[in-house]
């Protein structure tokens, strides 16, 4: 290895790239795990929600929405019931595999959306939508990223726990309760894919602006010539 | 925050790494005289987010370096699988297969589903008739017995009169729908654990399959057959089984849903094995076998 490294060392000497290391193995496994999942469960989801698409009773039934069935996954409600139950696998334990590690590393810190970022999240949209001019950012993440991200991950929680009760209604009855019964955790339910499907359209605007080599490094985990060097 | 202070550390000591781009200090250090309450929060130069040092390499390298990451994101390309028509199906099998499982693990014979109080109850016109194929298969309801087959001492025929001569369990439970709508009811009948007392069967059996007369079939597992709240239900909201209802015998297991409840009821067997196509109608059609609540 040594005597390889030596030979070719002098050739490339002034063709060197600065690399960083952007986002660990677990982070790019979970996020892009937790891309498919999210995709999968909003499709089948909205077909699942075909077969009842609505938030009252039975008799007298009054649909609120109907969802093209071309916008859904599955067929028919059994197909689409397979996908979800075989996804919120996939989304559970991807969504564990990045908070625990983000805990564990304290990485959390970087990415958490707190009170401190509020006042930093109007300068930061007025520059993204209203071209604005771009605020000082000094962090790894700017409020509205924070405030983006950490909001996925409480609304991953909200659909986690809602669709708990929705699946083992008799089991966690009790969980039920804080959102207001059975019904709400229903409603509360479709307002958590409400949520991703807020989050998603930005948050690709966003990958887009941003072009391929930002886009890489949450493939490989390496940003190449890093912005934030100059 | 550890990278901060390793940033600082190097700071201090002069040790300014060589592979950090030289232009990048300066403009680094001006923020930082600007912004000191920030301070806190500056991303090391020398170190990238995920606190990693930043690196300098060859090209070639880079593309090295990028490869054995690709390689560590194959599992992600495994869930690739189910847009493969021919593994989709199987695939699915397996997930259903590990939620019924799951769910199987969750079950407890004494945990109780939730009960409600009277003024809870859906009044009886607003309790759905639901049925796959006809409303009223037309049971005589004068003649009618329920055969009693498979693992039992006491195999053979039973009338009403027998199954209402067990301790009768009147409930407000929960129906729920796998479409996703849901009634509370108020559910009256036998235990199905006395009834399977007193057909002797064995519990140690897996399986209680039903067959009902509308050609409808289902499979329950025997821990939820021997749960308190599993009814051999005869009587809805204080009278008699309704046709629509399911006349004269219908399951009634709150921890269940709905399409698990089979009405009608005909005939049951206690077993240990299921026919592959004859699990239950709409399982046989991909709903999940074990379907609990």
């Amino acid at each position: 290895m040594a005597t390889i490294a030596a030979t070719v060392k002098p050739a490339e000497t002034t063709a060197t790239v600065t690399v960083s290391y952007e986002h660990p193995w677990v982070v790019r496994m979970a996020h892009w795990l937790n891309a498919v999942a999210v995709f999968v469960l909003i499709g089948s989801g909205l077909r699942i929600f075909r077969a009842f698409p609505s938030f009252g009773p039975k008799i007298p039934q009054q649909d609120f929405i109907d969802v093209p069935g071309q916008l859904t996954i599955g067929g028919w409600l059994g197909g689409a019931l397979q996908w979800h139950f075989t996804f919120m696998w996939i989304f559970i334990g991807s969504g564990l595999m990045y908070v625990i590690y983000e805990l564990a590393t304290g990485h959390w810190r970087q990415v958490l959306f707190t009170a401190r970022d509020i006042k930093g999240v109007w300068p930061m949209a007025r520059h993204y939508f209203l071209f604005g001019p771009k605020p000082e950012v000094d962090a790894a993440y700017n409020p509205l990223q924070k405030l983006a991200y950490t909001s996925t991950i409480f609304f991953g929680l909200v659909s986690t726990l809602t669709g708990m009760v929705l699946y083992k209604p008799a089991q966690f009855w009790w969980l039920a309760w804080p959102m207001g019964g059975f019904h709400f955790a229903r409603i509360w339910h479709f307002i958590a894919m409400c949520g991703f499907l807020a989050f998603i359209p930005g948050h690709l605007i966003m990958v887009a602006l941003h072009g391929w080599n930002n886009f890489y490094s949450m493939v490989t985990g390496w940003k190449r010539d890093p912005e934030y060097l100059g | 925050m550890a990278e901060d202070g390793q940033y600082e550390e190097r700071r201090s000591g002069e040790q300014k790494p060589q592979h950090v781009a030289p232009e990048a200090e300066p403009e680094v250090q001006a923020s930082k005289a600007q912004e000191s309450e920030a301070q806190a929060t500056v991303v090391p130069p020398n170190v990238g987010p995920a606190g990693e040092p930043i690196r300098v390499v060859t090209p070639t390298e880079h593309k090295r370096m990028n490869r054995r990451q690709l390689l560590k994101l194959v599992p992600v390309v495994a869930v690739g699988a189910f847009a493969i028509p021919k593994f989709r199906q199987p695939l699915l099998d397996e997930g259903l297969a590990l939620s019924d499982w799951a769910s199987g693990r969750l079950f407890s014979r004494h945990r109780l589903a939730q009960t409600f109080s009277s003024s809870e109850v859906v009044p009886f016109e607003r309790f759905p008739y639901n049925f796959y194929d006809v409303a009223d298969p037309g049971v005589d309801l004068d003649t009618w017995t329920l055969k009693v087959q498979g693992l039992v001492q006491h195999p053979g025929e039973y009338n009403l009169e027998q199954i209402q001569a067990l301790p009768k369990i009147v409930q407000n439970t929960r129906h729920v729908c796998v479409e996703g709508w849901d009634v509370i009811g108020n559910f009256g009948g036998a235990r199905a654990s006395d009834f399977l007392r007193l057909i002797g069967a064995d519990t140690s059996a897996r399986f209680l399959e039903a067959q009902c007369a509308d050609g409808y079939y289902e499979s329950i597992d025997m821990a939820t057959m021997l749960h308190p709240q599993t009814l051999f239900c005869y009587e809805m909201y204080g009278q008699p089984l309704d046709r629509g209802h399911g006349a004269p015998l219908r399951l009634q297991m709150p921890t269940k849903i709905g399409y698990k409840q089979a009405k009608y009821l005909l005939s049951v067997s206690v077993t240990n094995v299921l026919q592959g196509d004859r699990r239950g109608y709409w399982e046989d059609q991909g709903y999940s076998w074990y379907g609990g609540l």
